[in-house]
């Protein structure tokens, strides 16, 4: 073959493949095409994947993503109906249901994305004005379960009933932002909000508040240790009390019952002769009472002395006290 | 071609390849030989892939799914006709939220910073915050749909784990969240990020949800530990009572019951005594009748002279020396008059 023979066959083989990668375009299974011709669209678009064939040069193939798309909005400062400002984030997720539309209006996703931004955010912005905060917070109305240490002190709001809850308001967006979006060739597939936070000075003033709720929890705790243990002091006293009682009850009982009994027991045996008996503790007591700091002032006139004077007086006859030496 | 076979004509082959290299260069076809050479060589490269035991391979042509290759050596079209996306499809996924492993090893190494306590700042039902950690370990189950229904499947799985623990969060009081609602916390935030997967058909099966770390926010915390130190405060000084209570009143009792017994030997003791000196006198009594006269005066007479020189002072007067008691100062002293 000649240069020039290799030449035209180099050229030719070269258009032929321009003219065949211009021909076929492949969908992949994540894409959708719609496709135009000197930039009219015709016909529907194509969603099946694999290979197509389309006219060369003339019709333009446009790729468009088949999944859902992500989107992710920046953090709002929001107020709620209670004017409590908070900082919302939310993500969407969305796909491009009507391609044709889509590329119509919106041409490519960067323009989608600013448009759902507009939508998004205005409608999240809306629905939370005109609620609670409580309504963005919680999902139900569910009572919180008590632990056994730690009785919650509950902020006056917090025990608020909610009407709709997390769920609801978020679908809610969702069917308003879904709203105007078809009109872009897109369907809104879920919208959520992933965060919800306090601004930096409402913030401040709620962990002032979680340190005066731990605060008084805390100090109830400590009263009723004090209390509880004050109770059961006072329990220990009056239980002291009952047992020293009664013991001294029962024991006074029992010496008065054993004093009793003697009683009676010497009544019976001394009841048998009192004036003897009456002799002898005299007699006993004598010996007992009389000491050696004692004065014993005495009469002749007593029988001791009987025999002191006269040793013929009649008396008993032993032996007499000795004269006084001092 | 061997050339190192036993009894392979070494001559014969090599004169035949010279030939052969004559043959083609003369004619030029070494350089298709070449060519076709590379092609087949990228064909092959082209053609085989291998699928990693814990994976699973999709296979795609001209962009169209056409079937899953398990793990082991596999073919497909060359020349970008047939592409292979692999998905790790056994392998146990982990997501962290509230912290990040830096090294996970025997003492891992976890690092927060901005962006994670981000993720962790969340209110709770009483209108309170908490910073929540926790992780999810997930699997893909669907491959075909993990790598085709969402274009940013594990950013989205975030997000959505995000949303469904802050759901529930949002649900419980901080007190529940510390302390005994956490597993029922997580087991919710689970199955509310389990739904949330099959809502969005991502292919992807969320096996297990943990709560890690859950801490009140930095400021509030040492109000948070005052409680739990009340706490410890009330049971001891509760117990402390009670140990007063348990050492005080079993003693009393048993004091209580020892006077209770001396009194029973008190009564024993006085009812003994009166019957012995009741006996004692009734004996002495009816010896006494025998002969009163005498017995009554050496009774009172023993007496008296047992008594008399006990006396420190005596004082014997007659009637008619009355006028001298005065004289006497009487102040201590003891009087006994027979």
């Amino acid at each position: 073959m000649t240069l020039r023979g290799w030449s035209l066959a180099g050229g030719a083989a070269l258009l032929a493949l321009i003219t065949l990668s211009s021909t076929f375009y492949t969908v992949s299974e994540t894409e959708q095409v719609v496709i135009t011709q000197f930039g009219q669209p015709i016909g529907q678009a194509i969603t099946t994947p694999g290979l197509h064939v389309k006219l060369p040069f003339a019709q333009e193939a446009n790729v468009f993503d088949k999944r859902w798309l992500e989107w992710n909005g920046n953090p709002n400062q929001l107020p709620t109906r209670d004017k409590k400002y908070i900082w919302v984030e939310t993500y969407a997720r969305w796909r491009i249901a009507d391609p044709l539309l889509f590329f119509q209006r919106l041409r490519d996703e960067r323009g989608a994305q600013s448009r759902l931004d507009d939508i998004i955010d205005g409608d999240t912005r809306n629905v939370i004005a005109n609620h609670n905060l409580i309504e963005v917070v919680r999902t139900s109305n569910r009572t919180f379960e008590r632990s056994d240490d730690v009785e919650d002190v509950m902020d006056e709001e917090a025990v608020r009933q909610v009407e709709l809850g997390r769920d609801k308001i978020t679908r809610l967006i969702l069917e308003r932002a879904s709203r105007v979006v078809p009109d872009y060739g897109i369907e809104l597939v879920d919208v959520q909000i992933q965060r919800v936070n306090y601004i930096e000075s409402v913030q401040a003033k709620v962990f002032d508040r979680m340190i005066s709720e731990r605060k008084r929890i805390a100090d109830r705790h400590r009263s009723e240790g004090q209390g509880k243990s004050a109770e059961i002091r006072g329990r220990k006293e009056r239980e002291l009390k009952i047992i020293e009682s009664e013991a001294y009850r029962k024991t006074q009982e029992i010496m008065g019952r054993g004093d009793a009994e003697a009683t009676s027991v010497y009544a019976a045996g001394y009841g048998r002769n009192p004036e003897l008996y009456k002799f002898l503790r005299s007699m006993d007591t004598y010996r007992v009472g009389v000491d050696k700091d004692s004065w014993l002032v005495l009469s002749t006139d007593a029988d001791l002395f009987h025999y002191l004077q006269s040793p013929n007086a009649g008396g008993p006859a032993h032996k007499g006290a000795r004269p006084p030496e001092k | 071609m061997a050339t190192y076979g036993s009894g392979f004509d070494q001559d014969g082959f090599l004169r035949l390849a010279r030939e052969a290299g004559e043959r083609l260069r003369g004619s030029r076809r070494w350089v298709w030989g070449i060519g076709l050479g590379i092609v087949g060589l990228v064909a092959l490269s082209g053609a085989y892939y291998q699928v990693e035991p814990d994976e699973v391979a999709l296979v795609t042509r001209f962009g169209r799914y056409v079937r899953t290759s398990e793990p082991g050596p596999h073919t497909k079209f060359p020349f970008g006709v047939e592409r292979v996306q692999k998905v790790p499809v056994q392998r146990q996924l982990k997501q962290e939220f509230g912290f990040r492993t830096v090294r996970a090893d025997i003492q891992s190494a976890f690092r927060r910073d901005e962006q994670t306590t981000a993720e962790a700042t969340m209110l709770t039902g009483d209108l309170n915050v908490a910073t929540v950690g926790w992780i999810v370990q997930y699997k893909i189950s669907d491959p075909y749909k993990y790598l085709f229904k969402l274009r940013d499947v594990d950013e989205t799985f975030r997000l959505m784990a995000e949303a469904s623990m802050r759901s529930v969060v949002g649900d419980h009081s901080v007190t529940e969240l510390l302390t005994v609602g956490r597993e029922a916390i997580a087991a919710k935030a689970k199955d509310l990020l389990s739904d949330l997967c099959r809502r969005y058909d991502n292919g992807i099966s969320v096996q297990q949800l943990v709560l890690q770390d859950v801490d009140p926010p930095e400021p509030v915390k040492p109000s948070f530990n005052d409680v739990n130190q009340a706490i410890q405060e009330r049971e001891r000084s509760i117990n402390d009572a009670w140990a007063e209570y348990n050492r005080e009143i079993p003693r009393a009792r048993g004091l209580a019951e020892q006077s209770i017994e001396a009194a029973e030997g008190y009564a024993v003791d006085r009812v003994n005594r009166a019957k012995g000196d009741a006996q004692r006198f009734v004996a002495q009594e009816e010896q006494y009748r025998k002969a009163p006269e005498v017995t009554r005066s050496r009774l009172y007479l023993e007496t008296m002279s047992e008594v008399l020189p006990r006396a420190g002072k005596k004082l014997i007067l007659d009637d008619k020396t009355r006028g001298l008691l005065p004289l006497f100062p009487l102040g201590n002293a003891g009087e006994a008059k027979p």
